[in-house]
């Protein structure tokens, strides 16, 4: 129904634009798999070199071990909050609704450089956390509006009578949340994860302004060595996390389908 | 367990907050934001009004310099440059999506969804390295002899516009393409059928019914764009600078906190200004309705 041939200037442009999202993604493999010493292009020859010297750095590694911890950290704050909060949003009947919605998608909205400073100011003034759970903290504060965003539409397609039904034969609120919701809703779960993983993973400033020396996440280490390092390691780097977040879309694609289809 | 009639007779009773457990099930995700959040955020705007006490000098400094006034101005062209590019970029795009067959829109629509979910810093280095001085297009353009020279594109405004128009395009084209997509179509053809041409029935029925998702984009864009840092420090100049690297270096390099708070402020103030009008024009309920 809602199809219509388009003209062929639509259809010209739509094709470049196409290209233009494409390009920058595509140029960094033939690049990350120079095996030259310096960028070039077109590739002096294929090799696996940067990408096992990347993988066979401690630095990297540990940058990489670090942010895993970090984001894995961020995702389950993020999450479990944004569990209640979408049930509470979605279910609830609650006054300055508007308000709330407001104050929730706050984070996402707030340029993240004044987040950024804003909670370094706070964190070096109580010190109450070590750097790792301090970015922890910050990046589930910026995965929040994602979360419940996907948790709540996700919640939005779980009919409530089910619910209902449950606690007319007898089950508390609870235990119909843990039985029937919170099942119905566990693909939505995986995909609000998922993104809110990546947002953390993915995170640049909270990490740079709260992280130390000794703990730089894979976006710090990318940030620092990006101006001066003129050898393909970084070009690598950008091919193996592209390939993390391809992964990542499409593990998430895959739970939304089977929530759709539920 | 089951309520029973007295605790039911109980709860009707009660107002309306204590009868269900909706503000207790939001209390841990406001702590969070208050505590970590907000909080700090006053913390930051108290910051931009004392040393040591109350003073308006952060202000002052920031008014009466013309280079910072200069810094903000730019800020501003270059987020008004950049969700016009993404306009001109993701209308057609999004509206070949909208009218494509749905196989076929959602293989493409794979070319816009990777990058929205691909590090913008490992965007803006792919950039970086297409538009060096030694980077791919020079070295194409020279190789077949297109240009004598290397263009400069890094560390130019050109250059900045390119990498935030191409990170901000899927921001837009999505928000376009969810309103899109609800166009009835039929409309089209009933006012071709009665006798507008194609591209009269395009302006005048599909063009005014996709302004929501011009609006909602736009304002998205925009208010990103003002705030946006990655980019425009990695592929900008000290002379054009953005106000959220002036605000970085004010703390990384001058440590001057007060400073750094006072503009954040102002980058604030104007964010949340364009934030209540997107509330207004667009509303935040649809972003907890729509499907992602």
């Amino acid at each position: 129904m809602n199809q219509r041939q388009v003209g062929w200037f639509v259809r010209v442009v739509a094709a470049l634009v196409l290209l233009f999202l494409a390009l920058p993604i595509l140029i960094i493999f033939p690049l990350a798999l120079n095996s030259s010493e310096y960028l070039r292009f077109p590739p002096q020859g294929i090799s696996l070199r940067w990408v096992s010297t990347v993988l066979g750095s401690e630095d990297w590694l540990a940058s990489a071990w670090l942010s895993l911890k970090v984001a894995t950290l961020a995702t389950l704050i993020a999450i479990a909050l944004s569990v209640l909060t979408a049930h509470a949003l979605v279910r609830g009947t609650i006054r300055f609704k508007q308000g709330v919605y407001a104050l929730i998608l706050l984070p996402m909205i707030v340029p993240h450089i004044i987040s950024a400073i804003a909670m370094f100011f706070f964190f070096s003034t109580v010190r109450i956390f070590g750097s790792v759970g301090a970015i922890s903290i910050g990046h589930a504060v910026l995965a929040l509006p994602i979360a419940v965003i996907i948790l709540s539409a996700t919640m939005q397609g779980v009919d409530q009578r089910l619910e209902d039904a449950a606690m007319s034969l007898g089950a508390s609120r609870q235990t119909a949340f843990r039985r029937i919701t919170l099942p119905l809703i566990a693909p939505g779960i995986a995909s609000a994860s998922i993104f809110a993983f990546l947002s953390s993973f993915d995170e640049l400033l909270v990490a740079v302004f709260m992280g130390s020396q000794g703990s730089q996440t894979l976006p710090v280490r990318i940030w620092s060595n990006v101006t001066f390092q003129l050898d393909p390691s970084i070009a690598a780097v950008s091919a193996l996390l592209v390939i993390v977040s391809v992964l990542a879309l499409v593990t998430a694609t895959f739970f939304t389908r089977r929530s759709r289809t539920a | 367990m089951m309520t029973s009639s007295l605790g039911t007779a109980a709860v009707v009773r009660s107002p309306r907050w204590k009868a269900n457990p909706s503000w207790l099930l939001l209390t841990p995700a406001l702590v969070l934001l208050g505590v970590f959040f907000i909080y700090p955020l006053c913390g930051m705007l108290l910051r931009s009004l004392v040393d040591p006490g109350l003073t308006w000098k952060h202000y002052a400094r920031f008014m009466s310099d013309p280079s910072y006034l200069h810094v903000l101005r730019g800020t501003f062209e270059i987020a008004a440059s950049v969700t016009a590019a993404t306009i001109v970029l993701g209308y057609p795009l999004a509206y070949f999506l909208s009218q494509a067959r749905p196989r076929l829109a959602g293989l493409m629509m794979i070319l816009v969804i990777v990058p929205y979910f691909t590090s913008v810093l490992v965007r803006t280095y792919a950039w970086m390295i297409l538009l060096g001085t030694e980077g791919v297009f020079n070295q194409l353009l020279l190789g077949s002899g297109l240009i004598g020279q290397p263009m400069k594109l890094m560390y130019t405004r050109t250059g900045v516009l390119i990498g935030m128009t191409y990170i901000l395009l899927p921001y837009m084209v999505l928000a376009l393409y969810s309103v899109m997509r609800g166009v009835d179509t039929n409309l089209l053809n009933a006012a071709e059928s009665l006798g507008a041409s194609r591209v009269r029935a395009f302006w005048r029925v599909f063009f005014p019914l996709s302004r929501p998702g011009l609006a909602a984009g736009g304002l998205l864009v925009f208010i990103l764009s003002l705030g946006f840092f990655v980019t425009p420090a990695l592929m900008g100049s000290e002379q054009d600078s953005m106000i959220s690297m002036l605000i970085d270096s004010q703390v990384e390099t001058y440590f001057d906190w007060g400073f750094a708070s006072a503009l954040a402020t102002i980058l604030l103030v104007c964010t949340l200004i364009l934030f209540a009008i997107y509330e207004r024009v667009v509303g935040l309920q649809r972003l907890f309705e729509a499907k992602p």
